[in-house]
């Protein structure tokens, strides 16, 4: 018996796993960049967040037909992979099929469901190729999809309709096999899309056809090791981290911006309120606000590695809608973009977070955070529930307390609170002068 | 017959009475020409209903909304923790305001920073009079049978999932309510929030208050409801941008209830 197969699948095997546990220990670095926060409270609110959303797909379904197409693409992924974990029990024991004899007719049912999965990814992949080439769906050509992320959508949705149609050769490969009764093949029952295709092998001989259907199968396996690899360089990171996403949602009311409690002990002494601690010095506060990745929590970073660009958040962003420079997907990538530099710098033994640069200023312009009227609309969008205002009110926080370099008209708002304790220049004393004209009417 | 009264919390101490509510103004219900209307409007409505009630009046501040939206962390909690001092130094116990931009700050953010009350937006307080038959309407007044289209504020809808309360209201004035393409969970801003009221906006297109009265008008509506003072600014500035402010009115909810009850 030839165990040559067996080594190499158990050495690509192994090497892929290699190659993705150092990519998951480098992106679990980067994401840790940004500062700790616990947020692990409600957990049976967080789970049914998960459940519904990022495995119920809830929120995709505001948009119907890309929905229903994506959920399909979902469907076919999550359950033909399945059958890998057949690939990899046969890949290593030199079996061919091991699940079939044992499961009989059922075996059979679920090749049938596969292969329809396996078409219905491939007609829905076609159909994505066709919006973002063809029919150019608005949020799907927009200026920041430039270079490698338009060129990323597309290769992975040409890898799946590949891998899908490696599926479809391979059944029909190895039923012809079966029929002809080569060794090792084992004839299932009629498989019905992979049998529309049979005609195109009919005619090769038994050396051909073997060749053929081992090409697929490993093409589909090592495919499928490969594109688990891509995933982690890739937008479509999304499979895995919209899981903890979404468990590690924001739960409180959107509108609520989270306190500073830095600035309350502050507050409370500069009014001469007692605070806890009593007359502690306070403790040394790094920076206010957010320039830098290591300055947003790492939730925030998470939010990052977990968009897929789809940019239904600028879609619906009133900024963007009206021609403004902010984008909320663009803050997301770019947030990405930084820590990835980052990783990348300290890997090499750089400088890391002090190379000069920073998020804001070097990626996101103050025009763009400072356009975002906090309307929750990205949020709201988000099919991942991805947090985009969080991070701009975080830089703006430093660009007001740190740089004071919040805009001309900010600034003079910021010193009639202080003065007359009202964005607008009036008087505190005429505060109640409405009233006046109420008071002297008859009540009706 | 009796003037209408409007209490202050500092009379209403030196008396010693506490109000059931505290109407939290707000800066532009203080202070801006057109919005003043409908703090009247609500205070009439207030004393027609009988609601013990009383305002901060000189006492009141900002509540810091926009100097945190901008930023200024610092700015919002002095005078949060201002206002939370006066508040528990009342008492208070249960706050209404027409404002949701004080509703969504008084009610979220400031329990972080020991202010905890019981936080109503004037839409669920009139909705709640109109289900109780304290407010009973007459039906339409100036606007039976004309269509009306509600402007959802981010800061009711999206920041605190208060979507029916508004429409509850305009659907009790017997007026038909159409609905813009844009609506509840899919609402567009009307381009004030996140202190954007008190700058010029960022160069773009065209302004966002703008976009919006178009898609209102596109819906045939006579007028336009908010329940909101930057969004009733920012709407009737569309709406004369567009010239339209001879057909189209932009009306707050409480204006609505109180011309129907004559107040106005």
């Amino acid at each position: 018996m030839n165990i040559l197969p067996q080594v190499v699948f158990i050495l690509v095997f192994a090497a892929a796993g290699y190659l993705l546990y150092k990519r998951i220990s480098f992106l679990k670095r980067n994401i840790l960049l940004g500062k700790s926060e616990t947020r692990n409270d409600q957990s049976s609110e967080r789970w049914k967040t998960m459940a519904l959303v990022a495995f119920g797909q809830q929120k995709m379904f505001k948009r119907v037909l890309p929905a229903f197409l994506h959920l399909l693409v979902y469907v076919g992924f999550i359950v033909i992979n399945l059958e890998v974990a057949e690939f990899i029990i046969d890949g290593i024991f030199g079996q061919h099929r091991i699940f079939a004899p044992l499961l009989g007719g059922a075996y059979t049912f679920a090749m049938n469901f596969f292969e329809l999965l396996a078409v219905g990814v491939m007609a829905s992949c076609l159909v994505f190729l066709i919006r973002r080439n063809i029919t150019k769906v608005p949020r799907l050509v927009m200026p920041e999809l430039k270079g490698w992320p338009a060129l990323d959508a597309n290769l992975i949705l040409v890898i799946e309709i590949i891998l899908m149609a490696a599926i479809l050769t391979m059944n029909a490969t190895d039923q012809l096999l079966a029929e002809r009764g080569t060794e090792h093949y084992i004839a299932l029952g009629p498989l019905f899309f992979s049998g529309l295709i049979k005609p195109l092998f009919m005619n090769m001989g038994e050396g051909t056809l073997t060749f053929v259907e081992r090409f697929a199968w490993w093409f589909h396996i090592i495919g499928i090791l490969g594109f688990a690899i891509y995933v982690t360089y890739s937008k479509h990171l999304h499979i895995f981290l919209a899981f903890p996403n979404t468990w590690y949602s924001n739960l409180k009311p959107k509108g609520e911006i989270a306190n500073m409690p830095e600035v309350t002990n502050e507050v409370n002494m500069m009014l001469g309120i007692p605070t806890e601690g009593g007359s502690e010095a306070p403790t040394e506060i790094a920076r206010f606000g957010a320039k830098d990745i290591n300055d947003l929590s790492w939730i925030n970073v998470m939010n990052a590695y977990s968009c897929t660009e789809c940019g239904r958040c600028t879609s619906e962003c009133p900024a963007n809608i009206t021609g403004k420079k902010l984008s909320p997907r663009k803050i997301m990538m770019d947030v990405r973009d930084r820590a990835e530099e980052v990783g990348k710098s300290i890997d090499a033994g750089g400088k890391g977070l002090e190379d000069g640069k920073s998020l804001l200023g070097d990626y996101i312009s103050k025009e763009e955070i400072n356009a975002c009227t906090s309307c929750n609309a990205c949020v709201e969008a988000c099919p991942v529930n991805i947090d985009p205002l969080s991070i701009i009110l975080q830089m703006r926080r430093y660009v007001a307390m740190e740089e004071s370099g919040s805009p001309a008209q900010w600034n003079a708002m910021f010193q009639n609170m202080e003065t007359s304790f009202s964005p607008w220049k009036f008087p505190p004393s005429d505060r109640f002068n409405w009233a006046e004209s109420v008071k002297d009417e008859e009540m009706k | 017959m009796s003037n209408y009264k409007v209490p202050t919390m500092a009379e209403m101490a030196a008396s010693g009475e506490s109000p059931e509510i505290l109407f939290w103004v707000g800066c532009a219900g203080s202070f801006d020409d057109r919005y003043k209307a409908v703090t009247q409007a609500f205070v009439k409505i207030l004393n027609k209903v009988g609601v013990s009630f009383a305002v901060l009046g000189p006492e009141e501040t900002c509540t810091g909304d926009p100097a945190r939206r901008a930023g200024n962390e610092f700015l919002f909690q002095m005078q949060a923790v201002a206002n939370i001092q006066v508040m528990n130094g009342y008492n208070v116990k249960k706050v209404v305001t027409a404002c949701p931009h004080c509703f969504n700050t008084i009610k979220n953010e400031y329990p972080a920073l020991g202010g905890e009350y019981e936080v109503i937006h004037h839409s669920q307080f009139l909705q709640s009079l109109i289900n109780e038959g304290k407010i009973v309407l007459k039906g339409g007044g100036d606007f039976k049978g004309k269509k009306i289209t509600f402007h959802d504020s981010c800061y009711l809808g999206r920041a605190n999932n208060v979507y029916e309360a508004p429409r509850e209201v305009i659907k009790a004035l017997d007026i038909e309510l159409v609905e813009m393409k844009r609506c509840r969970t899919k609402g567009l801003c009307c381009g004030a929030g996140g202190a954007q009221m008190f700058k010029e906006p960022e160069e773009g297109k065209k302004d966002i208050n703008i976009e919006r009265t178009e898609e209102a008008l596109k819906t045939g509506a006579s007028a336009i409801a908010v329940g909101c003072p930057f969004c009733l600014t920012m709407m009737s500035d569309g709406v004369k941008n567009k010239e339209k402010e001879n057909e189209v009115k932009v009306f707050d909810l409480a204006e609505l209830i109180a011309k129907d009850q004559g107040l106005s």
